[in-house]
């Protein structure tokens, strides 16, 4: 688990991170989105420039950046690999039965690769920088206009932020379980797939009985708390949008319009 | 018998009265006659009464399963009574009053990782605020307040994950302090701590309740922490079986073990004592009265 840098959290002090969760949501979300629009070199480069000056601004090492992608590096070889053989259109260079490799087909290659990656570094960097807290709270104020059509927004955060609370909780009984099993002549993780799953029921029951447990002690404890609903209450935490929210926006904005006016060329 | 008042009780039951001046004060929690059973179970409580003063610190002791903590969730309204009436600061137990009298009470429960709700020690702090939806800077002043109260405030960015269980125990405190309850009713809540963590949150308690003049109620299995209250309640099976000073409890210690529960330290080696022939002329001592006899006798030897 220790090298799975997704969703874990880097404290720091840079600009990026001192930025509002919700802007900081919204403008990966953007961003993605602007990426679908990029079709030539001119956007492509516009888009990658931009995102490494982001790398540079949320003052994170690079290495954090590559190990983010390991984990996905077949599936992007894969997808490149796919569309480099089977487009069609421009100077063929080579080919045999199905395959054909042209020079069209290396440059949308190229671009699969250039958008994989876009996409896994604004996704890292959003992770990386923002407490786990803090996307739960920029979830609630990003979904707020659903409030509109009853949906419960609040209650969604709350079951948000206890998840996220509970992770480490549920990792170290599992850990406790495992062991507890191991200790009783358990055999994890040899053997046939059918032995394999059987195994983790003495794992995966425990877990469940505890997590119900949990459950019910934490809710008497927020009961006795004052808890009653999650709509009438106040909150100890405030992300306001600020000043570098705007500037970054303006950036992202104007970046996001040049795209479009590649677009044409 | 429950028509007698509690002085007059022990001059009845046991022929000598007890401290008059914690026992003539105002009753801030009165259990009248109540019934109560878990569904499908048989009646856990029937017709227990039960006072508890303002400003008392009233150890409540008996086995597993003699209701202890259901009595505590029945005080706090999480249980919902079969019959008879509690009264919390002059407010009976019912839906109307809750909100109020969970104003009153704070419960600090057993297990310490269970009763976090916030994902930092100052989330969980502010938890019971935002509830009742204090404003956001006042917010802010409290928790600071209520963290160096517990001296946790140096920790208020941790996750419960890296916190220890004492450290979580005294953010759970923090949490109810934050909120000015007159009440703190301590649920088991050092019973999974070590010796030393265990002391640390019973200091920190009894300070907090000379400092807020509050009124605590300890719900345990810890003899000691009981050697320390200011009364004890000894529940068997959903019945007050006793209630008296320290003293006078644990004066009785094969009583106390008949029904399964040990002596405090003082009182086995006054038995022990007492074995070898060693008498003394009092029941029960404590540490300090225990070491000042031992000395005496040494002396005169």
């Amino acid at each position: 688990m220790s090298n799975f840098i997704f969703g874990r959290y880097l404290p720091g002090h840079s600009w990026i991170h001192r930025m509002s969760p919700q802007s900081k949501l919204l403008l990966s979300f953007y961003f993605v989105i602007v990426i679908f629009f990029a079709n030539n070199g001119y956007s492509y480069g516009l888009l990658s420039a931009l995102i490494v000056f982001v790398i540079l601004m949320s003052g994170v090492s690079i290495a954090y950046f590559l190990k983010g992608i390991r984990p996905l590096i077949w599936l992007i070889v894969f997808t490149v690999l796919l569309q480099v053989l089977f487009s069609s259109g421009g100077h063929v260079l080579w080919h045999f039965g199905p395959f054909s490799i042209t020079d069209q087909s290396l440059i949308n290659g190229g671009f699969i690769f250039i958008r994989f990656l876009l996409i896994i570094m604004i996704s890292t960097v959003l992770t990386l920088t923002t407490t786990p807290l803090a996307i739960a709270d920029g979830v609630q104020t990003v979904l707020k206009p659903l409030k509109k059509v009853k949906f419960p927004v609040d209650t969604l955060a709350l079951m948000l932020s206890i998840a996220l609370r509970f992770v480490p909780t549920l990792m170290d009984e599992m850990e406790t379980i495992l062991n507890a099993q191991r200790a009783r002549g358990v055999d994890f993780g040899s053997g046939s797939l059918k032995h394999r799953v059987k195994a983790a029921v003495p794992l995966l029951v425990p877990l469940f009985t505890g997590a119900i447990n949990h459950a019910e002690n934490l809710s008497t404890a927020m009961e006795a708390r004052g808890f009653s609903d999650s709509e009438h209450r106040t909150k100890y935490r405030l992300y306001k949008w600020q000043f570098r929210d705007t500037i970054s926006w303006i950036v992202f904005l104007l970046v996001g319009g040049l795209v479009l006016v590649f677009r044409k060329y | 018998m429950h028509q007698l008042s509690v002085s007059d009780f022990f001059v009845h039951k046991f022929g000598f009265a007890v401290d008059h001046e914690v026992f003539n004060m105002q009753n801030i929690i009165e259990v009248n006659q109540i019934s109560y059973n878990y569904p499908e179970r048989s009646l856990l409580f029937d017709n227990l009464s039960l006072n508890v003063r303002e400003g008392e610190w009233l150890a409540l002791i008996g086995q597993n399963g003699s209701g202890k903590s259901t009595l505590a969730r029945l005080i706090d309204g999480l249980l919902v009574l079969k019959s008879g009436a509690i009264t919390v600061d002059g407010l009976s137990v019912n839906d109307e009053n809750i909100n109020e009298i969970r104003n009153r009470i704070g419960i600090v429960f057993q297990n310490p990782e269970d009763q976090f709700v916030g994902a930092t020690v100052e989330d969980d702090v502010a938890f019971g605020l935002e509830n009742r939806q204090v404003p956001r800077e006042q917010m802010h002043e409290i928790v600071e307040k209520s963290l160096k109260s517990v001296g946790m405030w140096q920790f208020r960015e941790r996750i419960p994950a890296n916190l220890s269980g004492g450290q979580k125990q005294r953010v759970a405190i923090a949490g109810i302090i934050a909120l000015h309850p007159k009440i703190i009713i301590l649920d088991e809540a050092t019973s999974m701590l070590d010796p030393q963590g265990r002391k640390d949150i019973l200091q920190l308690v009894r300070d907090l309740k000379e400092d807020n003049h509050l009124t605590v109620i300890s719900i345990t299995h810890d003899i000691d922490e009981a050697a320390g209250a200011d009364r004890v309640v000894i529940l068997n099976q959903g019945q007050i079986i006793d209630e008296n000073t320290p003293d006078g409890i644990f004066a009785k210690p094969q009583r106390l073990k008949q029904i399964g529960l040990d002596a405090p330290y003082p009182a086995k080696v006054i038995e022990a004592l007492s074995r070898r022939g060693i008498t003394s002329d009092k029941q029960y001592m404590n540490d300090e009265e225990l070491i000042a006899w031992i000395k005496q006798l040494v002396s005169r030897m």
